[in-house]
């Protein structure tokens, strides 16, 4: 009950001032969306994967911002007055931070188009930059309605691990949004693993892979068998950072997918 | 003979039904037809697909079965198994190493090759420890050293990885798996395969003249120190080009010579083709239950290997207890 009160608050205190004022991010997701609705200064760090540029499309900003590597303690001595937080984020942390009196706010995942207009406004508010918010929001809209009409192909993704996307992904969302028909849907496939015989006989049109790692791993060998080459399919790689969070970039992503 | 002619006839049998199995659903005439015409999805499947793996199981379970068989009649000592004395783990380290330093990718049997390498270092290592006679504890007890090592090792070098999916193949290079392989693991490993079966040729009457003992054995004109180096090669070889492919399957050259000594009348030169065959049932049929037990999961062969081999090597160790 105290907790409550305090969090309530915090809360208050929060929203009669301009907004919270050390923000620190701890999810790759939370980070970008966090870097592109803060004002200037208002972010003091970001999780580590944020400046990774495989993972993360503003590598660059991370690197100048600052980056944490989600540990309570570490996170605690930054002194933020407010942590953004994944739902994947490390129960204990989050507890932790939560006892130890910092307000702790979890953006929920994005799986379609709707969850990132909803977390670009949730980002607004715990920020307090609403205005801003509505500037990207109303940006993105505008991005999506000048998207191309694509060819319907029979289309999905294949990774290492013969992982191929589910129907309520984000990638399937993007998918389905340039006009392509999902395998997924077909075969009522919801996600993991498809037997690449089983990927075969489906007989895609195109078969979306992702980012590649320098040195061999032999989850990722799947993706040089000679039959998926020998696939009547069109090949086409998206890097995974496109589409690993619910960003409005993702319309670039989108395009690209057209065909 | 008639035995050779009924184990050739279980493979070839189970070697279909590899190629009928899998988690696509084709039906049987649509198979065939896949298999001889080669066009359209299912001849992909058949093709590229089943066919390599089903040869890929025959080959190294004959390769695994042969290894045991030979070092068992060598050391004479049903124990000495590739798996279980820490060659395979071995091979699986020089693989590994191979893999994560790009060496692998210089030249086309560069991965089969350094399994060897390590695989011959540890047969030495086990062969030396051992002694002449073959004593079954420093064989195990070497054996476990061995393994032990060779499994951390392996561990250590994949968590370096700076690839983050290579951390998690430590599974498969300990416990083997034909997921996903495809003709150019077929063509890099067969021919080192190849290779050390062929130094297995015409060991039989040496290895029948070794139960005599080795005086005996060379009394009669056996040459004992070309004799080691053939199977110390030749395990190598077969055991390095199994392993670097599929990962480390044990078990596999423990079971099939104890299921088929008795019927060769335990003679060990005639027990070296019967486990070649029997060896090759073995992992086809392995392999075959792993994916109708868990389609779609990639269940590992050690894991069904160790179900049937521990039982087993418990089973030996208990007669040789008693046996005393």
């Amino acid at each position: 009950m105290v907790r409550l009160i305090a969090a309530l608050a915090l809360c208050l205190a929060g929203a009669a001032s301009a907004g919270p004022s050390r923000v620190v991010s701890i999810n790759l997701c939370t980070d970008q969306l966090a870097m592109l609705v803060a004002g200037p200064g208002q972010l003091v760090s970001v999780s580590w994967l944020a400046a990774d540029p495989a993972l993360s499309l503003m590598a660059e900003e991370a690197g100048q911002i600052g980056v944490n590597h989600g540990g309570a303690e570490e996170i605690y001595l930054m002194r933020p007055d407010l942590v953004l937080a994944g739902p994947y984020a490390a129960h204990a942390t989050v507890e932790m931070l939560t006892r130890l009196g910092v307000q702790v706010r979890t953006i929920p995942a994005a799986n379609t188009i709707a969850d990132i207009r909803r977390n670009i406004t949730l980002m607004g508010d715990a920020l307090g930059r609403e205005a801003r918010a509505e500037e990207i929001l109303s940006a993105f809209d505008a991005d999506l309605a000048a998207l191309p009409e694509g060819r319907p192909l029979l289309a999905t993704t294949y990774a290492a691990n013969g992982l191929a996307n589910g129907r309520d992904t984000l990638s399937a969302e993007a998918m389905r949004r340039a006009g392509l028909f999902l395998l997924a849907d077909r075969i009522g496939h919801s996600g993991g693993k498809m037997a690449l015989e089983e990927l075969v006989m489906a007989g895609p049109e195109l078969v979306v892979t992702g980012s590649r790692y320098a040195t061999p791993s032999r989850a990722e060998a799947v993706l040089d068998h000679p039959a998926l080459s020998a696939l009547q399919a069109e090949r086409l790689s998206v890097a995974d950072r496109g589409w690993i969070c619910g960003l409005p970039a993702l319309t670039g992503t989108i395009r690209s997918l057209v065909r | 003979m008639r035995l050779l002619a009924a184990l050739g006839a279980l493979c070839a049998g189970l070697f279909v039904a590899a190629l009928m199995i899998g988690p696509a659903q084709i039906g049987i005439a649509e198979s065939f037809r896949g298999l001889l015409a080669g066009d359209g999805a299912a001849g992909l499947v058949m093709r590229e697909i089943r066919l390599p793996r089903a040869v890929l199981a025959a080959l190294i379970g004959g390769c695994l079965g042969l290894s045991g068989a030979a070092m068992q009649g060598y050391l004479r000592n049903p124990l000495a198994e590739p798996g279980l004395i820490g060659v395979s783990a071995a091979a699986a380290l020089g693989a590994v190493i191979a893999i994560q330093t790009g060496f692998a990718a210089a030249f086309a049997l560069a991965l089969p090759l350094s399994a060897l390498a390590a695989a011959l270092l540890a047969v030495l290592l086990i062969l030396f420890m051992a002694g002449p006679g073959g004593g079954s504890l420093a064989l195990i007890l070497a054996g476990v050293a061995v393994s032990a090592f060779a499994g951390a090792l392996t561990s250590l070098v994949l968590n370096l990885s700076p690839n983050p999916f290579a951390a998690s193949e430590f599974v498969f290079w300990m416990m083997g798996s034909l997921a996903d392989r495809s003709w150019l693991h077929v063509v890099i490993a067969a021919p080192v395969m190849a290779v050390g079966a062929a130094m297995m040729w015409g060991i039989g009457r040496g290895l029948d003249a070794l139960t005599l003992g080795e005086d005996a054995a060379a009394s009669i004109g056996i040459g004992l120190p070309g004799l080691r180096l053939r199977i110390v090669l030749g395990v190598a070889a077969m055991v390095g080009a199994a392993t670097s492919v599929a990962g480390a399957i044990g078990f596999v050259g423990l079971v099939v010579p104890h299921l088929l000594r008795g019927r060769v009348g335990g003679r060990p030169g005639a027990l070296l083709p019967a486990a070649a065959l029997g060896g090759a049932a073995m992992v086809l049929a392995a392999d075959i239950a792993v994916r109708l037990v868990l389609p779609g999961r990639d269940l590992k062969l050690g894991v069904v290997m160790a179900l049937i081999g521990a039982p087993v090597f418990l089973h030996l160790i208990w007669q040789q207890r008693r046996g005393g």
